[in-house]
């Protein structure tokens, strides 16, 4: 079986070689063979490759890491939506109804993104990169389940084509391709990205829904008046401290669970692909901020300020961005001790955005894109401290 | 036929493309984000920026001998004021509403650094005629951007052209919503971003060799 279907990639070939007959649709035919067995061409002269460590594997990984977001995203989508009109929480139903809400999301992300890229390479006439695989699944689990599919389309097209193709593609993009798709969908369709859009309502003929309004962990914890406490506020509106760390609350689709993120977190670690500098910058970052905080925490202040770095950590996309888009290798820092600088800015800075800003409910995309921006001054700070350090050996 | 190898039309041309002040020289940024959110108001600006530009080109470079080096800012800035009070005033006079809507930015046309950089660059080294095609040049690159801006700020942030609905009302009910973005400054900004980026594609400018 595998063999016929080499056999006949073999046999297309002549068609997408220079000459043949869909000779500018060869990147497509490359992605496609490459994808299904390894890259033909091996290294001719002496042997440099100590891990045969390349960009797919590299791209694997992280969507390997990220598969237990992905069925849980589907899972709790749909417990979500039935939790909302009172339908059964069996396992199969939910999982049914989550499907139909995340995986339209999920292809239309990939089709829109897809044909993009596939578009610059013909048009560049260079191979199509497999970057694309892993944005092409973070931009969908950034999203609330209820967004409409052409805003996600219009939302991708914008972070593949003005994060990442004006600059030259994969590899030379400063912003996180996946994160500038978000927040354009973000600023441009505020109404359906932020707010109570959270939970998907089911309609159904028997059923009359009056409307269900569900407001996420941050709303509730922001909009806390002054003599509560954000936690027990946020504990009454069943966002138990429980509850949010495993995630079964509304929220974008991939970021409500923090063991699972967890999990994805160490498999990146153990397999080299995510910084783990990074990670644990901007955790320290965040766990900061959060006690700064908490000490300018008096009985009249707002709320949200006295809340404990653990709360902080289980609600909103903490989580899921330091894990899966600060480490992303391309825009963040290249060297080990500005990795970890940019993290524990990060960290901080998105705590700041949660807590102070009344107009953005989450901090970690602005926080995330604009260190993005920093990253090579930090590089270069660092290289020049380095420098500076060195004994000149020309007196 | 002579005109289109002469000098002036050299002058004029350059300023156009190649040397167009928004897309190549990044100058005019402030005015061109914060008047082109509709289109109307955006050609106003332009033929308002476009008089300025052209008449203080006249003048100074007619008074060029005359102005002395150590305070030719001074003198300049007194040129261009005067013709943008007289621009102020005309709008005020004859399309007060869009002159509401321009608010200070036809004031703050005086501070548009188009307008010095054509002075000092320009106007101070070549004679009134010469001056004048270059001024009109400047004005008219600085106005394509302007209107191509504020064509798609329009259309895509509110749905609308010159003011009058042109997104119909069914693509409206099946679920389109119009660009909060478009209508915010960064909209502005990524759209002429986007310009530069089609003009480099054509011009080759800024290509990695």
């Amino acid at each position: 079986m595998i063999k016929k279907l080499a056999d006949f990639l073999n046999e297309q070939e002549k068609h997408f070689v220079k000459g043949g007959k869909f000779e500018k649709l060869y990147p497509l035919y490359e992605a496609g063979a490459s994808f299904l067995f390894s890259v033909k061409e091996t290294t001719q002269s002496s042997v440099h490759i100590r891990d045969s460590l390349d960009t797919k594997r590299f791209m694997s990984m992280v969507m390997a890491a990220l598969t237990p977001c992905i069925l849980f995203g589907i899972y709790n989508s749909g417990y979500q939506a039935h939790k909302a009109v009172g339908l059964s929480l069996d396992l199969i139903p939910v999982l049914l109804t989550g499907s139909k809400l995340v995986l339209p999301l999920i292809l239309v992300s990939y089709a829109v993104g897809g044909t993009i890229e596939l578009l610059f390479a013909i048009i560049r006439k260079h191979e199509i990169n497999e970057g694309f695989l892993v944005t092409g699944i973070l931009y969908p689990l950034t999203l609330p389940a209820t967004l409409p599919l052409w805003q996600a389309g219009v939302g991708i097209a914008f972070g593949v084509i003005v994060g990442k193709e004006v600059f030259g593609g994969s590899g030379r993009n400063f912003l996180n391709p996946a994160l500038t798709a978000r927040a354009f969908v973000f600023f441009t369709y505020p109404a359906y990205i932020s707010g109570e859009v959270w939970t998907s309502i089911l309609k159904s003929k028997d059923q009359i829904v009056d409307g269900w309004s569900g407001a996420t962990a941050l709303a509730v914890a922001a909009a806390t008046e002054a003599p509560m406490k954000a936690s027990e506020v946020l504990t009454n509106a069943g966002f138990s401290l429980e509850k949010s760390f495993i995630g079964l609350i509304p929220g974008s689709i991939g970021e409500t669970s923090v063991p699972l993120i967890l999990f994805g977190a160490i498999f990146l670690i153990i397999t080299g692909v995510g910084s783990w500098r990074t990670m644990i910058g901007s955790v320290l970052g965040a766990t900061l901020m959060t006690l700064i905080f908490n000490l300018i925490a008096g009985p009249s202040s707002n709320p949200f300020l006295g809340l404990s770095p653990i709360w902080q950590m289980s609600i909103g996309s903490f989580a899921f961005a330091t894990v899966f888009m600060a480490t992303d290798p391309v825009s963040s820092p290249s060297l080990e001790i500005s990795r970890f600088i940019y993290g524990f800015l990060i960290g901080i800075l998105g705590i700041i955005i949660r807590v102070i800003n009344p107009a953005y409910p989450e901090g970690w995309m602005l926080a995330i894109l604009l260190m993005n921006v920093f990253a090579p001054l930090i590089d270069h700070v660092v290289i020049s401290m380095k420098i500076k350090k060195r004994i000149p050996n020309v007196v | 036929m002579s005109f289109l190898k002469s000098k002036a039309y050299k002058t004029f041309k350059k300023p156009l493309i190649e040397a167009n002040p928004i897309s190549i020289a990044i100058l005019g940024i402030c005015s061109s984000l914060a008047v082109t959110t509709q289109i109307f108001p955006s050609i106003i600006m332009v033929l308002a920026m476009t008089f300025v530009l052209t008449f203080s080109n006249i003048t100074i470079s007619i008074l060029r001998h005359v102005i002395p080096k150590n305070i030719r800012i001074i003198v300049e800035l007194v040129v261009v004021s005067s013709l943008v009070i007289l621009a102020d005033q005309l709008l005020k006079a004859f399309l007060f509403d869009v002159s509401k809507q321009l608010s200070v930015f036809v004031g703050l046309i005086i501070t548009n650094c188009i307008i010095m950089g054509r002075a000092e660059a320009f106007a101070l080294a070549n004679g009134p005629w010469l001056s004048f095609w270059d001024g009109l040049g400047n004005g008219l690159g600085y106005g394509y951007i302007l209107i191509v801006v504020g064509f798609f700020r329009e259309l895509f942030g509110a749905g609308s052209l010159f003011g009058i609905k042109v997104v119909p009302d069914f693509l409206y009910q099946i679920g389109y919503v119009d660009m909060g973005l478009m209508l915010l400054a960064p909209g502005a900004f990524i759209l002429i971003g986007i310009l530069v980026w089609i003009q480099n594609i054509f011009t080759g400018q800024g290509v990695e060799h």
